[in-house]
């Protein structure tokens, strides 16, 4: 299981005028965890988001550098393919409002007019909301209204949904910062899980998470990538002392 | 004396209250009247035959507003097929266009629009429909009313799409999903009581509108569902009988306000549920 | 572990098929649906154009042949051809000024009722409920009722006070216009009262000031530049309300002398005689009435609506 299955060349992102991310260098490697961790105004999200080109959603956002999904520059693709290769989950649960479970489950086949057979569908379902640990909660009540669950099930649902696409990596943005102990400590569980199905990039401000979950961690610190590495010796003993004054909680 | 003036200034404060409380309740003493002297005189005057039959000459018993309420349908239904098309697009591209030129003279375009007096609509709809055609009929009302339209649709539904949040069209976008079908399936959806709230209001509006229709549907005595010959309308027969001599005339008049009034009140009444019903929770 | 990957990619690499074939079209459905967009709220821009547009070339051959003096000139009178549109001017504005003043006092007192003294419960919902129950009647039948009620109400009080007994004139016109104008100023009076901080009338209750005193010295003078909005809001409608005001004004072609005199407005001219304008002159005079009406009510609410667009970015 190992390579390499993203590779970021060269990216910087700039706002307008404001340089955002300084010519980031990174290897994801293939169904592992990859925690990108930093102090807040890092770069972290912005950074996930030049992934899946979800930045190009902001005026003025302009990209330069390669970001490679198995070999292809993602800026050469068409937005909708990679987008549906690549999956995103948001900090704070955004079930469609006016869908059933089902149908947020399947919304990205349904909403692109995808015709697949009934049987497939309640297979895509069922697998996606097994998988997120979902189906013997609400299997019973698949057709009620997306939003009718506490912020922890909504989020679950949310990586369901991104989880029926089959995308090759799953891009985390904080997805526990809006939810309970509880709530997020079952997420952590369910990022484990997945691993061995999807390869996982996790955007998160919480250095514990990131030790707890992840297999590697990227340390983020004013656009630039400081250090990155397997976590269990980034946390043990960073190469870089801005690391290491991070970690220890000497800012951010 | 220190108390003599403070007793002066809670009277004064009293007294203004009384005024404040009486002139507020007289402003709707009309309103009352109004509907107390359409209920006495319209009540007496609606009955299935007046609601079934076609006006009669005068000087002859009976007769009824059948073509007016059938025209005042088909009137509604083409401003309707004119003005949402073009209204709610034009609202979804506001919303999703803050800031920018277009976006700019569109709104100012709307505000504009929305002043303009019925009756200069009315001319328009002559001197763009009727004249071209060369005759009166229930298209050219039809344009004139789907142009006092706009202005509600577009803005009800600019206002209720940008109260959709960001994150719902992000998560439809990072799904793969594009632009188009993300707000026609996704955005649009969400927004849904809004916009519909924004096209019962509008209707409500257009529905009692004479003023427009005087040189474009012009009325006419007989049943007609052909769009391209003038037809009846519920105002119109309204003003026709209200100002001619004949006092069977004015009963039906009455009947007819009754029925127009009635409603006005009930759609104001259906999107108010509307509101309270379906308004997606976020 | 080999096997595994290239399953999970064969499966991958089936998927984009069905995916890719949706894809040609998106690409292009996209481009077209954004310049629908485009479109649409183009046609709003064209259209009010095409309105300014239309109304001034049909409206020529009066200019051509009046001029300026279309302004001034007294005479209507389609069997010369001469056409003056004055009295139009005078009725418009007398009606429309007269009812703003009889309305003001209510508007403002339903603003401050529903603004300030009954924000909430019972008394609040029925009132603003009458309100837009009053908004919503149709103008034909204000003017039903105005012909029938009010203007042999006034016919008897001109009786008793010796002048002329029409009922119908000016003054009728102008209390049905201030009936039917009340509900526009006093929603946005009431909205921008509501909106004063609370933070300023604590600090003067607070003082030990009556409520009149922090209306008078607070809420009023904050809100003043919503309720002269509100007020031009009204002045707009007014302008423009052409079926109660035919109705009930008398329709005579003349320069009102007095407040009980029958008169005319721009607006019931137009709504009277326009489907017997036969000729071109007379109907192009009338559609020159209209486009003065078009461009008064534009600018008077466009001034209107400024204002309400500066106090919001105030706020």
């Amino acid at each position: 299981m190992e390579g390499t299955i993203l590779k970021i060349e060269n990216l910087s992102a700039y706002f307008g005028e404001q340089q955002v991310l300084k010519d980031i260098n990174m290897s994801i490697p293939r169904k592992k965890v990859t925690a990108i961790m930093g102090p807040s105004g890092c770069g972290k999200t912005t950074l996930i988001r030049c992934i899946n080109r979800m930045h190009e959603l902001v005026p003025g956002a302009r990209v330069t550098g390669r970001v490679l999904l198995g070999g292809k520059n993602v800026y050469t693709m068409d937005p909708i393919i990679v987008r549906r290769k690549i999956g995103m989950v948001f900090q704070e649960p955004n079930p469609f409002p006016t869908m059933s479970i089902y149908d947020n489950v399947i919304a990205g086949y349904k909403l692109n007019g995808i015709k697949i057979s009934r049987e497939e569908q309640d297979r895509i379902v069922e697998e996606s909301l097994k998988k997120v640990a979902l189906w013997d909660e609400v299997k019973d009540s698949l057709h009620r209204r997306g939003t009718f669950f506490s912020g922890g099930q909504q989020q679950r649902l949310c990586i369901a949904r991104a989880l029926a696409m089959e995308p090759e990596v799953l891009l985390l943005d904080e997805p526990t910062s809006a939810l309970d102990p509880k709530a997020t400590s079952r997420i952590e569980e369910l990022i484990t899980a997945l691993k061995r199905h999807v390869t996982i990039i996790l955007v998160t401000h919480n250095i514990a998470q990131a030790a707890r979950v992840s297999d590697f961690t990227a340390f983020l610190y004013v656009g630039e990538l400081i250090e990155f590495g397997p976590s269990e010796k980034l946390f043990s003993v960073p190469e870089d002392k801005r690391t290491e004054e991070y970690l220890t909680g000497k800012f951010g | 004396m220190q108390e003599d003036v403070i007793h002066r200034r809670i009277l004064k404060d009293r007294v203004f209250k009384g005024f404040i409380i009486f002139f507020s309740f007289v402003s709707i003493v009309p309103l009352l009247f109004i509907l107390l002297y359409i209920i006495q005189n319209g009540i007496a005057a609606v009955n299935w035959q007046f609601l079934v039959h076609l006006p009669k000459p005068v000087g002859e018993a009976g007769g009824g507003i059948s073509n007016a309420l059938v025209g005042t349908c088909i009137l509604i239904l083409i401003s309707c097929i004119l003005a949402i098309p073009v209204g709610v697009l034009a609202g979804v591209y506001l919303s999703e266009h803050r800031e920018g030129k277009l976006s700019y003279l569109a709104r100012l375009c709307v505000e504009v629009l929305q002043g303009v007096p019925s009756i200069v609509i009315g001319i328009i709809a002559y001197v763009w429909v009727v004249l071209p055609l060369g005759k009166f009929s229930a298209f050219s009302a039809g344009v004139a009313l789907g142009i006092m339209m706009l202005p509600v649709i577009v803005r009800t539904t600019e206002e209720t799409l940008k109260l959709v949040p960001h994150p719902l069209k992000e998560a439809s976008l990072a799904l793969g999903v594009p632009y188009h079908r993300t707000i026609l399936k996704v955005i649009l959806p969400a927004g849904m009581s809004g916009i519909i709230t924004g096209i019962l209001l509008s209707v409500a509006r257009i529905a009692g509108e004479t003023a427009p229709l005087l040189f474009t549907a012009f009325g006419s005595p007989f049943m007609n569902l052909n769009i391209f010959k003038p037809i009846s309308a519920l105002p119109l027969l309204i003003f026709k009988y209200a100002t001619s001599p004949y006092p069977e005339w004015h009963s039906i008049a009455w009947g007819a306000s009754f029925v127009l009034v009635v409603f006005v009140l009930v759609l104001n009444l259906i999107t108010k549920l509307v509101t309270r019903k379906w308004k997606v929770q976020f | 572990m080999e096997q595994h990957s290239s399953h999970a990619s064969a499966q991958a690499e089936s998927k984009p098929e069905t995916l890719i074939q949706s894809l040609g079209k998106a690409g292009r459905s996209e481009r077209v649906f954004r310049a629908i967009l485009y479109i649409s709220a183009l046609c709003l821009v064209i259209l009010i154009g095409a309105i300014f547009l239309s109304l001034t070339v049909y409206s020529c051959p009066s200019i051509k042949k009046f001029g300026f003096k279309f302004l001034l000139g007294r005479d209507w009178d389609p069997v010369s051809g001469q056409f003056g549109a004055l009295p139009f001017l005078v009725g418009t504005l007398l009606t429309s000024f007269l009812a703003l003043l009889i309305s003001t006092p209510f508007s403002i007192s339903i603003s401050l009722f529903l603004g300030e003294y009954f924000r909430e419960g019972i008394v609040f919902s029925f009132l603003k409920s009458a309100i837009e129950i009053l908004a919503g009647i149709p103008s034909v039948i204000y003017g039903f009722w105005g012909l029938f009620v009010l203007v042999p109400l006034i016919r008897a009080m001109q009786l008793k006070l010796g002048i002329m007994p029409y009922g119908v004139g000016i003054f009728t016109a102008s209390l049905i216009l201030s009936v039917m104008i009340i509900p526009y100023s006093a929603s946005i009076g009431r909205e921008v009262i509501q909106m004063v901080p609370s933070g300023l009338k604590e600090a003067a209750f607070s003082l030990g000031a009556t409520r009149l005193e922090v209306i008078r010295s607070i809420i009023l003078p904050y809100a003043r530049s919503g309720i002269v909005a509100g007020i031009l809001l009204s002045l707009g409608r007014a302008l423009g309300e052409t079926m109660a005001v035919t109705m009930v004004i008398g329709n005579a072609n003349i320069l009102p002398g007095s407040i009980f005199s029958p008169a005319n407005t721009m607006a019931s001219v137009i709504a009277n005689e326009f489907t017997e304008a036969t000729e071109t002159v007379y109907l192009s005079s009338l559609v020159e009435i209209g486009l003065l009406l078009f461009i008064v009510t534009m600018i008077v609410n466009m001034i209107g609506r400024h204002i309400v667009k500066k106090m919001s970015v105030e706020s």
